[in-house]
């Protein structure tokens, strides 16, 4: 029996292994670039130390701390809202408020930009009652940009720490009530700390695709590490110099991943099996504040948006409803749908496995094969998209495959892409099963396969089903990838949304980013649904 | 003998290679081969049999491109396949795919992407009495690599309600203090930018372009912006007086709104001419079907595509002898910069660089 059991361990260790391997490949590929370094790369580095290194730098520190603060505010007092308070309406922000999580961030800033510059209706409305010279805040700054991330954004902290909320339970925070903390408190020393792997993990999530964002910022003009590797590459035309500036973006990132996880390594937050909602009964103007405040969010985040795309649909008529918009439609779900279900497969499989019984050695590499295979998400599109690329050209060349321009190929490249918006889920899910679950089982004489089928699936569900609708959703939005790996003909809806704006042309990009939003209601709905099921 | 090799080897290249990517070092050879005899096959009118689709990739979108593939494959049933994208993952994806890749033809929306696609050594080039007849030597490659297939004007644009057309002359004069606060700029990174400042650093030198980058940036109303729409907007709202467009955008917003209060102003007439980029294409080195791909590129250049591509964009056509639409014929004739485009691919990382130093962003 033991015997069986330890095969099965290296058999499910082995399966962890070379699904790591194959996300890790596209950022070995990037890092190998700095093995090129010609007099052409000098010149460019030299060049950059030289004008705008430091204001990079300074730039992208201070959009991290800008939209890591919004996202956490917006992300941590609604989930609080929503889960434990109870206020006119909250049923229903509920699920309204995951919605921004399907406008993509560069329409975002298009529609505000548009909106709120010179030539927008709000300043000319401004300076038709106040003057040519009436004062407004300059939205084309840091402010701006901060501001639109942090809106598009929060969803992310605000799913995961919901989820973390909702399986807190009554007990804690009544003992805590009973103890003499008041409601602030109670806040603060308990649902925060308790939280704060889910809290942090989404927070993750949020500044990985802030460091990686290339459109909103380019919207707005405002320089950061990401404006410079592809001004490197389409400006200098040097790959090289742009895959070395990203490679310094994932250092950055894995230490400071690595000093966070470190900071809150000895404590351990499990749940405690208590699964009725504890809630605060707003009253009066409390619960009128709540309910305004969510519904500004939802305005700004969502509504505003969605409305002005509409507005640009209606004008720009329906001439692209052809034929073939079915098949957009098509090819976008059937590649979220699958690359969504093998990205929570392997995020499911890397986080047990993490957990098997082991040598010391052995739990560290895959501690630290998973961590680098989660740092895909902080990487740029275009440049990861090229690395996974050159992966595949370089498969079908040594072993005379197909794979470049298959769905195969793109499947594993969202995957590569989105892996870590799988794993944060996943594995803060697990952060709250109790080990001494998983030993009871063990001495039950439970393998690796029964343990996965019978405690981790079923405990985990809702946070499977929150990974999958989260890379769903990112994936049908995605576009860097999907443009450069696509097989012949598969347009998705994001692909159509680039296709119009890559030359400005807003009107044209509504209706299917319109449709992209509208399905993407899809499975937020669902997973809201079966959040509120009990486990 | 070596003649009845290289017979059959062009016809297996474009038999056998059309739709498969198989690779053995035969049937590469096959390619190289079929490519330079691809300008003389066409020309002969005793074209071999052109099988399976032509293959693009193309960073010129889908709509701007589809009617006219359509309109090829009426005509000559070679259907054509495309893939669209960015140009530096596309050039990438080309240079990685090496012999292997599907694509027959490389087509872009500026100089600078085609230039460093033919400096990597990714396209071949194809002599064609056609293109050399119809596409002026200034819009292609000296190397014949790569063909301009229609036309951007860049050139100044000023509010009609504030400026005197009589005082403006040259992009350089817009460095001029008289412009303080009233200029506005797309950002350095548009390659449209990119390519007008390398002419410049050509024409003018690296010194005199590198002032009158920084006298721009003194000048500057506010920041830089994100597209030439939003600065035509910007002139039209009174945010700024003038600033330096391609001439469709303001096309596509008289469209929509013929009174609005900006006009074109065609620069450098009386010095160097009007900076032009181009939109092109070239063979690819490994192309599958590079007989096919030529027949597609010379009937870029007649007379019905070449109208289509001003009625589609409001672009110029590259074929002089093509007259643009109506709105775009209302702008008024202008003299172009006969600097070959090429300039603008060879000093592109000049002018980045350049344009860093002078703090435009």
């Amino acid at each position: 029996m033991s015997r069986a059991i330890h095969t099965q361990g290296w058999f499910w260790r082995g399966l962890a292994f070379i699904a790591a391997a194959i996300v890790i490949f596209p950022l070995l590929i990037i890092l190998s670039q700095w093995g090129i370094v010609g007099t052409g790369e000098q010149q460019i580095w030299q060049h950059l130390i030289d004008t705008k290194l430091d204001r990079l730098a300074l730039n992208t520190l201070w959009l991290v701390l800008g939209v890591g603060s919004g996202v956490i505010l917006l992300g941590v007092s609604l989930a609080w809202l929503t889960t434990i308070c109870e206020f006119p309406g909250r049923r229903f922000f509920e699920w309204a408020l995951m919605l921004p999580l399907a406008i993509p961030g560069y329409v975002m800033a298009f529609v505000f930009l548009g909106l709120m510059n010179y030539a927008g209706p709000i300043q000319r409305f401004v300076r038709l009652e106040f003057g040519q010279d009436a004062w407004f805040p300059d939205v084309q700054g840091a402010g701006g940009v901060i501001i639109i991330l942090s809106l598009v954004l929060y969803p992310y902290v605000y799913m995961l720490a919901r989820a973390a909320f909702l399986n807190q339970g009554r007990r804690l925070l009544d003992a805590g009530r009973l103890l003499g903390l008041n409601r602030r408190q109670a806040f603060f020393r308990i649902a925060i700390p308790v939280a704060r792997p889910a809290i942090v993990a989404g927070l993750a999530l949020a500044l990985m695709e802030t460091l990686a964002d290339f459109g909103a910022v380019s919207v707005f003009n405002y320089d950061t590490f990401t404006t410079a590797i592809y001004n490197a590459w389409y400006g200098l035309f040097n790959l090289t110099v742009a895959a070395q500036l990203a490679s310094l973006l994932l250092l950055f990132v894995g230490v400071t991943l690595v000093l966070e996880k470190q900071s809150r390594d000895r404590a351990r937050y499990t749940q405690d099996g208590a699964q009725n909602r504890s809630t605060y009964h707003l009253q009066g103007s409390t619960a009128l504040g709540a309910a305004v405040f969510c519904s500004l969010i939802l305005i700004m985040a969502f509504l505003i948006p969605l409305g002005q795309l509409l507005v640009w649909m209606l004008e720009a008529g329906f001439g692209e409803l052809d034929a073939r918009y079915m098949g957009f439609l098509g090819h976008t779900l059937s590649l979220g749908a699958m690359a969504g279900l093998l990205a929570v497969s392997i995020a499911m499989l890397l986080a047990f496995v993490r957990r098997q019984p082991g040598s010391i050695l052995a739990r560290r590499w895959a501690d630290l094969s998973i961590r680098t295979a989660t740092l895909g998400y902080a990487l740029p599109g275009s440049v990861l998209a090229v690395g996974i690329m050159l992966g595949f050209t370089l498969l079908d060349r040594s072993l005379g495959t197909l794979l470049t321009g298959s769905v195969i190929a793109l499947v594993v490249a969202y995957c590569c892409r989105f892996l870590a918006v799988a794993y944060a889920p996943v594995e803060s899910g697990l952060e709250q099963v109790k080990p001494s679950l998983i030993d009871a089982a063990r001495l039950l004489g439970a393998g690796p396969g029964r343990l996965l089928r019978s405690i981790y699936i079923p405990l985990l569900r809702p946070g499977l089903i929150t990974a999958f609708t989260i890379v769903l959703v990112d994936v049908m939005k995605e576009m860097p990838a999907t443009l450069i790996m696509r097989p012949f003909g598969w347009d998705t809806l994001a692909v159509r949304i680039y296709t119009m704006t890559a030359e400005g042309q807003w009107e044209r990009a509504a209706l299917p980013a319109v449709t992209l939003i509208l399905i993407g209601l899809v499975p937020v709905y669902l997973l809201i649904r079966s959040a509120r099921r009990p486990v | 003998m070596k003649r009845a090799i290289h017979i059959t080897s062009v016809f297996l290249g474009l038999t056998l290679l059309a739709g498969c990517s198989d690779n053995t070092s035969q049937q590469a050879e096959a390619t190289t081969s079929a490519s330079s005899h691809a300008a003389q096959a066409v020309q002969d009118d005793k074209t071999p049999e052109l099988h399976g689709p032509v293959v693009v990739y193309s960073s010129r979108q889908e709509h701007l491109i589809k009617p006219l593939f359509d309109r090829f494959t009426e005509e000559t049933g070679i259907e054509v396949q495309y893939q669209t994208g960015e140009d530096g993952p596309l050039i990438a994806r080309l240079q990685a795919e090496g012999e292997q890749t599907f694509a027959d033809i490389l087509y872009t929306v500026d100089v600078g992407n085609l230039w460093s696609a033919a400096n990597k050594g990714l396209l071949a080039p194809l002599n064609s009495p056609v293109l050399e007849l119809d596409i002026p030597a200034h819009l292609r490659d000296p190397e014949n690599r790569w063909f301009g297939l229609s036309v951007r004007a860049r050139t100044i644009v000023y509010s009609t309600e504030r400026v005197d057309p009589s005082e403006l002359s040259t992009y350089a004069a817009l460095a001029d203090p008289k412009w303080h606060g009233r200029l506005c700029l797309r950002t350095s990174r548009k390659v449209y930018n990119m390519s007008l400042v390398a002419t410049m650093i050509e024409r003018l030198g690296a010194e005199e372009t590198q002032r009158i980058v920084e006298g721009w940036v003194d000048n500057l109303a506010t920041r830089v912006f994100s597209s030439d729409t939003l600065l035509i907007e910007a002139i039209a709202a009174g945010q700024c007086d003038v600033g330096i467009v391609n001439t469709y955008y303001l096309g596509q917003l008289q469209q929509e709104n013929p009174a609005i209060p900006a006009a074109l102003f065609w620069a450098n007439q009386d010095t160097s001419g009007v900076h032009v980029n181009i939109s092109g294409a070239g063979i690819t080195r490994h192309a599958k079907n590079p007989a096919a791909a030529a027949k597609l590129i010379e009937w870029l250049s007649t007379e019905e595509p070449q109208q289509m591509f001003s009625e589609l964009n409001l672009e110029y056509p590259a074929n002089p002898a093509i007259a643009p639409v109506a709105l775009v014929a209302s702008w008024g004739e202008f003299r172009q910069d006969d600097l070959n485009v090429e300039t603008a691919g060879r000093l592109q990382a000049e002018a980045v660089m350049l344009m860093d130093r002078a703090d435009y962003r």
